[in-house]
C-alpha cells in the first residue's frame, strides 16, 4: 500500500516535472523562433514570401541587403545612430559621473535639493514632454531665423544626442549615486593628505573604482538609445532630413505595406537588431547581474 | 577659507552642466506640458491666448479621447496581470527547481527587452499577417483549413497588442523576480516540506509574501510603464488603427500635436499624467502590508 502511494507521488511528480519542461520550451520557442524567422526571411526573394512562411529560403539572396543599405538609405541611418548614440553616451558621462560624484559625496547648500530634485525627475517620462521640448527647439529655430538668418535646431544630430544624455541623466545619476555612497571617505582624505586637489581625487581615484557601475551605465543607456525613436522622429522629422536607424526602419515599414518589398524591410530589421543582439550576447552576464543590482527602469 | 572656497568653485563645475541640462530638458518643459494646457496655440505661430480649462472642458465629451483612456486601462489591467503571474509562476519555478538549461532560459527570456519597439513591431507584424503569417499559418496547419484571421482588425487589435506587449515584459519582470528569490533562504522551504507543504502552499505562503517588498514596487512602475510602453507599441504597431480602434492615451496625445492642437494635446497629457500618478498611489496602498523580515 505504501509503496503504491510512493509510486503514485513519483508518477505525479514526472508529470510536474514534464509539464513545466513543456511549458518553459514552448515560451522560449515563442522568443527564438520568431527572432530567428526574421532573420531567414531576410535572405529570402520577394517572390518566396507568397507561399509556406515555414518554408527554407531557397537561397542567399543577399540582394535584400544591398537594397536596405543603399536604395532604403539603411547606411546612412546606421551612421547616424552610431554617431547619435556614441555623442549622447561621450555627453552624458561627461556631465553625469562629476555631478553624481558632488551630490552623494559632498554636504553642500542646496545639495539634499538637487538630490531630490533628480529623484523626481525619474518619474517624468520622456513621452509626456517631448512635445513641448520640440516646439521649444521649434521657437527656437524660429527666432535664430529672424535675428540671424539661419536655424539649428530642428534635425540636427548633436542636439538629438544631447536630448537623449539630458532625458537620461535622472537614471544615471541615481545609479552613480548609489555606488558612490558606499565608499568610504579614507580614500578621499588620502588622497588630499598626498596632496591631490578635488578634481585629480576624483578622476584618478574614484571613477577608476566605480568602472563597474560605469560599464553598466554604457550597457542600459547604449540599449536605450539605440532603440529610441520617439524623440528622434519628432526632432528630426523633416523629410529629406537625416535619420536614426529605428525611424529609417519604421518609415521602410510603412513604405513596405504598399510596395511589398518585404524582403527589403526584413534586412531592414536584422539591420536594426543585429548590433544588440551581438552586444547581448558578448555580456548578457554583465547586463542582467547589472539590472538586478540597479533595479528598476520604468 | 582658500581650500573652502576651492571646494564651491570644485562642486559648482561638476553640478552646474547636469542642472543646466536638467532644467532645459526636463523640468522646463514638464512645467510647460501644465502651463500651455491652459492655452491655445497657433500651429505655425508662437501667439497664445490663455483659455482656462476649456481644454479640459472640450476632452469630457470628446469620444475618441475616453476610447483612448478606456483603451489605456484596459492595457494596463490586462498585461499588468498576465505578465505579473507569469513572470512570478516562471520564475519561482526556475529558482526552486532543478531545470536543464536554466541559464540558457533565462537569457532567452531577457532577449525580448533589449529589442527596440519597433523592431518588434516589425517581428508581430510577420506573425500577424492574414495571409502567410506565422500565427495564421500554425492555426491553418492543426485545423486543417485555411484561416485569414485579421490580427489586427478593429475587433482583435487590442488582443494583438496584449501578446506583443507581455512577449516583450515577461523576460525582464522574470529576471528580476529570481533575483529576490534567490536571497529566500533554503531552510524555510525545507522546514515547510517537512511540515508536508506542496509546492504550491510553499510559492504562495513563502515565496510570495518574503519578496513582497520587491513586488511591489515592480507594480508600481509597471503601470507608469504600461502607460508608455503602450504608447510605443500603438505608434509602431497599429498608429492606432483600424479606426482608431487601438488608440491609448498618449498615442492620442501626440496625434493632437501632428493636428497642430498643441494646447489640446498638453491638456491630455496632464490628464494622463495625474491619472498613473493616482493610479500609482492608489496601487501603493492597496499593496501596503508590513514586510516580513527573514
Amino acid at each position: 500500500m505504501k509503496e503504491k502511494e510512493k509510486l503514485n507521488h513519483h508518477s505525479g511528480d514526472t508529470l510536474y516535472k514534464v509539464f513545466i519542461y513543456v511549458v518553459l520550451i514552448l515560451l522560449a520557442v515563442s522568443i527564438i523562433v520568431p527572432v530567428l524567422w526574421v532573420f531567414m526571411a531576410s535572405i529570402k526573394q520577394n517572390s518566396e514570401f507568397y507561399g509556406n512562411p515555414w518554408a527554407l529560403p531557397l537561397g542567399f539572396y543577399w540582394q535584400n541587403f544591398v537594397n536596405a543599405w543603399t536604395t532604403a538609405k539603411m547606411g546612412d541611418y546606421m551612421l547616424n545612430s552610431v554617431l547619435v548614440t556614441a555623442l549622447a553616451l561621450a555627453i552624458l558621462l561627461v556631465v553625469a559621473l562629476p555631478a553624481a560624484y558632488c551630490l552623494s559625496r559632498f554636504k553642500f547648500w542646496g545639495g539634499k535639493f538637487l538630490n531630490t530634485a533628480f529623484m523626481a525627475g525619474l518619474f517624468i517620462n520622456v513621452n509626456y514632454i517631448v512635445v513641448p521640448i520640440f516646439l521649444m527647439l521649434r521657437d527656437g529655430d524660429t527666432f535664430l531665423k529672424n535675428t540671424f538668418g539661419t536655424s539649428f535646431l530642428l534635425n540636427n544630430l548633436v542636439v538629438l544626442a544631447i536630448v537623449y544624455a539630458a532625458t537620461a541623466l535622472p537614471f544615471t545619476i541615481y545609479l552613480l549615486s548609489g555606488y558612490f555612497a558606499t565608499l568610504a571617505h579614507d580614500y578621499e582624505e588620502a588622497a588630499y593628505i598626498d596632496g591631490a586637489g578635488y578634481g585629480r581625487t576624483m578622476i584618478k581615484i574614484i571613477f577608476p573604482m566605480a568602472q563597474p557601475s560605469i560599464i553598466t551605465i554604457i550597457l542600459f543607456n547604449f540599449l536605450s538609445f539605440w532603440n529610441e525613436y520617439i524623440i528622434s522622429m519628432t526632432l528630426m522629422s523633416s523629410a529629406t532630413g537625416a535619420k536614426t536607424l529605428p525611424v529609417g526602419l519604421l518609415n521602410l515599414m510603412q513604405a513596405q505595406q504598399s510596395a511589398a518589398q518585404y524582403g527589403t524591410m526584413y534586412a531592414g530589421l536584422v539591420l536594426v537588431m543585429l548590433p544588440t543582439l551581438i552586444l547581448y550576447i558578448c555580456v548578457q552576464k554583465k547586463l542582467i547581474q547589472g539590472m538586478t543590482v540597479g533595479g528598476l527602469k520604468g | 577659507m582658500e581650500k573652502n572656497k576651492g571646494r564651491s568653485r570644485f562642486i559648482v563645475l561638476c553640478v552646474a552642466p547636469a542642472v543646466i541640462l536638467f532644467v532645459i530638458f526636463m523640468i522646463y518643459p514638464t512645467l510647460n506640458v501644465f502651463r500651455m494646457s491652459l492655452y491655445e496655440r497657433g500651429a505655425y505661430s508662437p501667439t497664445e491666448t490663455f483659455v482656462g480649462f476649456n481644454n479640459f472642458k472640450s476632452l469630457i465629451s470628446d469620444a475618441n479621447f475616453i476610447r483612448s483612456m478606456q483603451n489605456t486601462i484596459l492595457l494596463i489591467v490586462v498585461v499588468t496581470i498576465i505578465t505579473f503571474a507569469l513572470a512570478l509562476v516562471f520564475a519561482g519555478i526556475l529558482t526552486r527547481e532543478k531545470i536543464r538549461g536554466k541559464e540558457f532560459l533565462r537569457v532567452v527570456f531577457y532577449i525580448p527587452n533589449i529589442l527596440s519597439v519597433v523592431v518588434i513591431s516589425g517581428i508581430f507584424s510577420a506573425i500577424y499577417q492574414p495571409e502567410n503569417g506565422m500565427l495564421n499559418s500554425i492555426l491553418s496547419m492543426i485545423k486543417g483549413e485555411t484561416v485569414t484571421i485579421l490580427w489586427k482588425g478593429e475587433s482583435l487589435v487590442m488582443v494583438s497588442l496584449i501578446i506583443a506587449m507581455v512577449w516583450q515584459a515577461i523576460g525582464y519582470y522574470m529576471v528580476m523576480y529570481m533575483a529576490s528569490m534567490a536571497a529566500v533562504p533554503q531552510s524555510l522551504y525545507e522546514s515547510a516540506g517537512l511540515d508536508g507543504a506542496g509546492r504550491i502552499t510553499q510559492f504562495f505562503q513563502i515565496t510570495i509574501p518574503l519578496i513582497w517588498t520587491n513586488i511591489r514596487t515592480t507594480l508600481t512602475f509597471f503601470i507608469i510603464s504600461t502607460i508608455n510602453m503602450a504608447f510605443l507599441f500603438v505608434k509602431a504597431m497599429t498608429s492606432g488603427g483600424p479606426n482608431g480602434a487601438s488608440e491609448v492615451a498618449l498615442s492620442y496625445m501626440y496625434g493632437q500635436k501632428d493636428a497642430g492642437l498643441y494646447g489640446y494635446s498638453m491638456a491630455i497629457g496632464v490628464v494622463i499624467f495625474l491619472f498613473s500618478f493616482l493610479l500609482s498611489a492608489l496601487v501603493n496602498k492597496v499593496t501596503k502590508r508590513t514586510p516580513l523580515e527573514f
